[in-house]
């Protein structure tokens, strides 16, 4: 069995490639945007960004070439404080509003998708359910430590055979006294290998579906590792494994039953992935906008032609049009306005619009592009889980078809 | 221990310099501000390792506008105690050395800090006129500080060197690189600055006795020319015809 508490402890490898070229990034802001944003959202940007380029940058394209998780990255995402910071500080958390949690995520992503991940599920997937569904003595118990990193949480819903149908699940718990055993299986879930708890989305006798908490110790519970992964490579993913575990009654989220609480915790995780994919966005264009201010053919920049410039000034425009849509979205969320489906539509639009502005970049980079030099194709990669998981962008088409019909299209 | 930090407003080292007015304002247009890195990096987080070790407390001061204000609530996120600013538009370095003087007077700081310069206009004056002021001992580049009751021991850049001095509280230091690391604030942090003490103090009204005129950008420097090193007949050619050095 995997022994997470190793991984986790282990110093920053001292094998590690550091690149020593420098994070020249530096934000785009077309519209002003920032005029919108409270002092403490551009301090709390600001954070992020300096954290990225001193902990990321350095090391994430080794760590990524190699397809390993830079687990003692856990910790340092905790210490500023990216772990649930618009839960309230009485857990440990940042008490922060919506918009700072989308602008922290904007940039973890900028530097990477899978350092987002490994936020945003601890977050908004397992720290978020025990908070909204939870008890108080869970909250206590596990909120605490999930925001200093003591614990790394993971959230199980997918299965092998039920991705874009999670109501169809097979994962089940059956009453014992006590306690309830679990049988079943979850597949891709993000940071399960180093888990030391996981909120698992299991069918109770009457089929209602309820949440459990799931501690690493508990007998028959593993998490195999996903092998082979082509994207989010330097963020660990893996199965939830159980064979007749029994967790205690008190386990159990109380405060909520049916497909309504996975479906919650995932409009939160998409919020948060709205606004992440902007950032990717941001560093494949500031890379190419730079590449092409200096990169000379035929006695001039490349920037100066007009074929790159039409990529340049599309990429910018669709960036504005998604930073204005993240920010919009997070001031319906400040006053708990912003519904699914209003999630959806900026998940679906913002990734979509990542991965082709990484595509556009991939090309002004020229070859320089698909190496390891520039983030470009790491970011690509990455994307394309981005655009699938937590609600594929199919599915997302088909939640906005239906708001704006009133048809169910799923059937 | 009481430890006052005195804090400026820089433009990001990124910022594109240019000047209003003919050439008597800078232009702030699209120009982003951060603390000078010198105050923060190394006198603050100082200041504050100071504290967590030997208890006390740390304030930030800044001379300037309510601008300033988010700069100054850095600090605060970064872990100062509480915040003074002195709401005056600073124009020399000595009337705001009198302004910072005037305020600490009465407060018994054991120790005032300052970085050793600004990053844009560079005069490390303030410190070295503040503690005259103040009639403490100044102890300028600083990087390496230890306190033992109310004696310190402080390393000091010299050309080609290091000093070591002694000196006892109260005193005055400015900050080089090495007296600490920079801290990154967390959102904790973020959040408990904006229910930390902001005091606003009005002037005492110090003289200005030097007003800046006009500003002029340097010239700005031609391209590099990259030469293959096996053509060193080119290199000597363009040092010799074009650049003219040889």
């Amino acid at each position: 069995m995997h022994t997470p508490v190793q991984e986790k402890t282990a110093a920053a490898p001292q094998q590690a490639h550091k690149s020593v070229k420098t994070d020249q990034y530096q934000g785009h802001d077309y519209y002003l945007v920032d005029d919108l944003l409270e002092d403490d959202h551009k301090m709390a940007r600001d954070a992020v960004r300096d954290w990225v380029k001193s902990e990321v940058s350095p090391i994430i394209e080794d760590y990524s070439d190699r397809g390993e998780c830079p687990t003692h990255l856990f910790k340092g995402l905790a210490e500023i404080g990216a772990y649930g910071p618009s839960l309230p500080e009485k857990y440990g958390c940042g008490g922060m509003d919506e918009i700072a949690y989308g602008i922290i995520m904007q940039e973890l992503e900028r530097g990477d998708s899978g350092i987002r991940s490994m936020a945003s599920v601890q977050g908004s997937l397992v720290m978020y359910p025990i908070y909204k569904f939870g008890s108080e003595e869970q909250r206590m118990k596990y909120l605490p430590k999930l925001a200093s990193g003591e614990f790394i949480g993971c959230f199980g819903l997918t299965e092998p055979d039920h991705g874009s149908n999670p109501g169809g699940m097979v994962t089940n718990i059956k009453d014992d006294g006590d306690h309830v055993i679990l049988n079943g299986a979850k597949m891709w879930i993000t940071n399960s290998p180093v888990a030391d708890i996981a909120v698992v989305w299991a069918k109770d006798e009457t089929g209602r579906i309820r949440g459990v908490i799931v501690e690493r110790d508990m007998e028959g519970f593993t998490t195999p590792k996903i092998n082979g992964k082509l994207s989010l490579r330097a963020s660990i993913t893996g199965e939830l494994v159980f064979e007749d575990v029994r967790v205690p009654k008190k386990n159990i989220l109380p405060n909520i039953d049916g497909l309504k609480g996975p479906l919650m915790c995932l409009s939160k995780a998409r919020y948060g992935i709205a606004w992440g994919a902007v950032g990717a966005a941001l560093d494949c264009y500031d890379s190419a906008l730079r590449y092409s201010l200096q990169r000379e053919q035929f006695g001039k920049p490349i920037g100066g032609f007009q074929l790159t410039q039409k990529k340049l000034a599309e990429m910018i425009t669709e960036i504005t049009k998604a930073q204005l849509l993240s920010w919009r979205l997070g001031t319906l969320a400040n006053k708990g306005n912003a519904t699914s489906a209003q999630i959806s539509m900026a998940k679906r639009n913002n990734v979509h619009m990542a991965l082709e502005i990484a595509r556009e970049a991939r090309q002004i980079h020229g070859g320089m592009g698909i190496t390891n030099e520039y983030p470009i194709m790491r970011h690509m990669m990455n994307l394309e889980t981005v655009l699938t998981y937590e609600g594929t962008h199919d599915i997302h088409l088909l939640i906005t078809g239906m708001d704006v019909t009133g048809l169910n299209a799923f059937k | 221990m009481k430890i006052l930090v005195c804090v400026s407003k820089t433009p990001e080292t990124t910022s594109k310099i240019s000047f209003t007015d003919g050439g008597s304002e800078f232009d702030t247009n699209g120009v982003n501000f951060i603390m000078n890195p010198y105050d923060e990096w190394y006198a603050l987080v100082r200041a504050l390792e100071l504290k967590e070790k030997a208890g006390g407390s740390v304030t930030i001061l800044n001379v300037g506008p309510a601008a300033n204000d988010a700069v100054i609530r850095k600090g605060l996120a970064i872990g100062a105690d509480n915040a003074v600013r002195i709401n005056a538009e600073p124009q020399s370095a000595l009337f705001t050395a009198k302004e910072i003087a005037n305020y600490a007077k009465s407060e018994g700081f054991d120790l005032v800090m300052f970085g050793k310069e600004t990053i844009d206009y560079n005069g490390s004056e303030v410190g070295a006129m503040v503690a005259e002021l103040l009639d403490m001992p100044y102890i300028s580049f600083a990087n390496h500080l230890e306190i033992d009751g109310n004696k310190a021991t402080i390393s000091r850049d010299i050309e080609g060197g290091t000093e070591v001095a002694e000196v006892e509280t109260p005193f005055a230091l400015s900050a080089s690189k090495g007296l600490a690391e920079q801290r990154i604030p967390n959102m904790r942090g973020i959040m408990m600055a904006k229910r930390k003490p902001l005091t606003v103090v009005e002037p005492s009204g110090a003289e200005d006795l030097a007003v800046t005129v006009h500003f002029e950008l340097p010239e700005e420097k031609s391209g590099v020319t990259l030469i293959e090193p096996e053509n060193m007949e080119e290199l000597v050619r363009l040092l010799h015809e074009e650049a003219k050095v040889i």
